[in-house]
């Protein structure tokens, strides 16, 4: 019997592997089961000290320079087998583009039930997972009786809690035999040193009234001051401003930063389905009627032409 | 070139949501259902496909009678036929049964290409295509992009966070499809009425070989509650200096988020 962790990486453990390590570390104490985990990927050598502290019993570490990009003929293979050996009676994992993707195939092949995009999970009895549905406009508890039982989890919505402890012992794993039928034949990964949207503690994003593209460096300008990932409404993906990857909504990215910064954002239900669960959301409107201001905790009535700008200067001040 | 296209019937998420009296469910009556909008950028792209260069276009769906209506939808945009799995109203059945049927669906019907929405937009679980590429052992590729036909090969670009993918795919494939990929067409008067005329199967759990008991849901919604609606929004008044100045001491020394 086991609970059991897949830590997900890119080139490094990603932030997320370390949040779904602390709700299972979680789950696994009040089950009054073990927790292991899996990580498949290059290497995670090096990177063992940042599993220390999540009550990690053993890390099955499958690494080879063909795992190093996500491949589902490779992983939920790995994975499925992993969770038989081990009993695992709940399978975490994290709800990004890969892990979603990865769940959902490794649930198939258990022929189990998975609350995929969970923004919380809990064992009482037996797991728990809390979802958003319909745009975020209800939040379910899902009950998950199968086992294992499998949820991933959105990521930021749980805080990776590291405790006292050890760091896991590390079993590593020959790599199975595989036969790769899907080919990656190219990948452009993200600009280092940009913050990724999905997994941003802070996410400035613009709507329509910033104008137009020529504007739009007064977004980014805020991103950069914050330390922020930029984010955009649909209007302005629709209107070819910026590319379809920054936008924030339903049929865009679910963001849960610890701060959200909407510029010029009336607050639609398509744009808040996507940001609705950030901690805490600042609205800088000139409408003082905006949805956005219902929506937020902190607003500004203004002209975001003075404002952003003014508060870029006024974060770098107390920053420096 | 036959292609399956899997669609659901969702609540459009315009629509107002209120909590059930048994906090289990919410109020379906008043709702609008429409057609998920990932399968119809789907659809889009099996019938550019067909245009291109020739191919049946099955559209297959999962639900009671009235998801005839959204399956006439993607005929009356060009699919040539559909197959319902219908099943019983009231019938609870979870992810796993759902593809289980679905795949049993599409296995009847021998396609090259499967194609589906990302995710529906009712619970945005996006797993229900990957779960029946996984039953029938079929390679498959999420959150595409771009796509690409030669060779027997299906070329994609599968968008990860921050960049994305290229993936070489053997046909047959499953594939599901992120906006931006297409403009999905509105079908034209005499197209709807065509629409009406094609064939439209209807299958039930058992003719695919399943028991209601094999498809029962195993992740039932125990409660549901509508979302925090604790903001403090609070309007920081004053001129611009004033007003940033009071946002951030409020994130860093109240919230300590900054």
């Amino acid at each position: 019997m086991s609970v059991l962790v897949l830590l997900e990486q890119r080139g490094e453990l990603k932030p997320c592997a370390l949040e779904a390590a602390s709700a299972a570390r979680d789950i696994a104490a009040a089950a009054g089961m073990p927790l292991n985990a899996v990580y498949i990927g290059q290497s995670l050598e090096g990177q063992e000290g940042k599993l220390a502290g999540y009550g990690i019993a053993k890390v099955y570490a499958y690494e080879h320079a063909s795992l190093s990009h996500y491949s589902n003929d490779a992983y939920v293979p790995i994975v499925r087998d992993v969770a038989r050996e081990l009993d695992a009676k709940v399978i975490i994992g994290s709800a990004t583009a890969l892990g979603k993707e990865l769940c959902a195939s490794v649930a198939a092949r258990l022929g189990v039930e998975l609350a995929q995009d969970a923004i919380g999970a809990a064992w009482a009895g037996g797991l728990v997972a809390k979802k958003p549905l319909y745009a975020g406009k209800v939040l379910a508890d899902v009950t998950i009786q199968s086992v294992p039982a499998m949820v991933s989890l959105r990521p930021n919505s749980v805080q990776a809690a590291p405790q006292d402890g050890p760091a896991p012992e590390i079993e590593k794993r020959a790599m199975p035999e595989v036969s790769l039928r899907s080919v990656l034949k190219e990948t452009a990964e993200a600009t280092a040193g940009k913050v990724e949207l999905t997994e941003a503690k802070i996410v400035v994003s613009g709507g329509r009234g910033v104008g137009g593209p020529e504007n739009w460096h007064i977004i980014e300008n805020l991103a950069e001051a914050m330390g922020a990932a930029v984010g955009a409404s649909r209007a302005v993906v629709d209107a070819g401003w910026v590319h379809h990857a920054l936008q924030v909504g339903q049929t865009g990215k679910v963001v849960s930063p610890d701060i959200y910064v909407a510029c010029g954002i009336s607050g639609a239900i398509q744009h808040q389905a996507g940001m609705r669960t950030s901690k805490i959301i600042v609205a800088i409107n000139k409408d003082p009627n905006a949805n956005i201001f219902k929506l937020c905790d902190y607003g500004i009535v203004g002209d975001l032409f003075e404002v952003c700008p003014a508060l870029a200067e006024e974060v770098r001040k107390v920053r420096a | 070139m036959k292609i399956a296209v899997l669609v659901k019937r969702v609540p459009d998420t315009a629509s107002v949501f209120k909590v059930a009296p048994d906090e289990k469910s919410v109020v379906t009556d008043g709702l609008k259902y429409i057609i998920s909008p990932y399968d119809e950028h789907a659809a889009e792209e099996a019938i550019k496909i067909q245009e291109a260069g020739g191919a049946e276009i099955v559209v297959i769906s999962l639900g009671g009678d009235d998801c005839q209506e959204t399956m006439r939808t993607v005929m009356a945009m060009g699919a040539d036929r559909g197959v319902l799995v219908s099943v019983p109203a009231g019938l609870s059945i979870g992810a796993h049964g759902v593809a289980q049927a679905l795949a049993a669906a599409v296995k009847r019907e021998a396609p090259d290409l499967v194609l589906a929405g990302k995710q529906a937009v009712d619970d945005d679980a996006s797993q229900v295509p990957e779960r029946v590429a996984e039953l029938l052992d079929l390679p498959h590729a999420s959150v595409v992009s771009k796509l690409e036909l030669a060779d027997g090969k299906a070329l994609v670009d599968r968008e990860i966070e921050g960049g994305k993918y290229r993936i070489e795919l053997p046909l047959p494939a499953v594939v599901t499809i992120e906006k931006g990929i297409n403009t999905p067409r509105y079908p034209k008067l005499p197209n709807i009425m065509k629409a009406k005329k094609k064939p439209l199967d209807t299958v039930t759990l058992e003719d695919l070989g399943l028991s209601a008991d094999a498809v029962k849901n195993q992740a039932e919604v125990t409660k549901v509650a509508s979302p925090r609606t604790d903001r403090r929004n609070q309007i920081v008044g004053g001129d611009t200096a004033d007003a940033v100045k009071e946002v951030v001491r409020l994130l860093r020394d109240e919230e300590k988020a900054l």
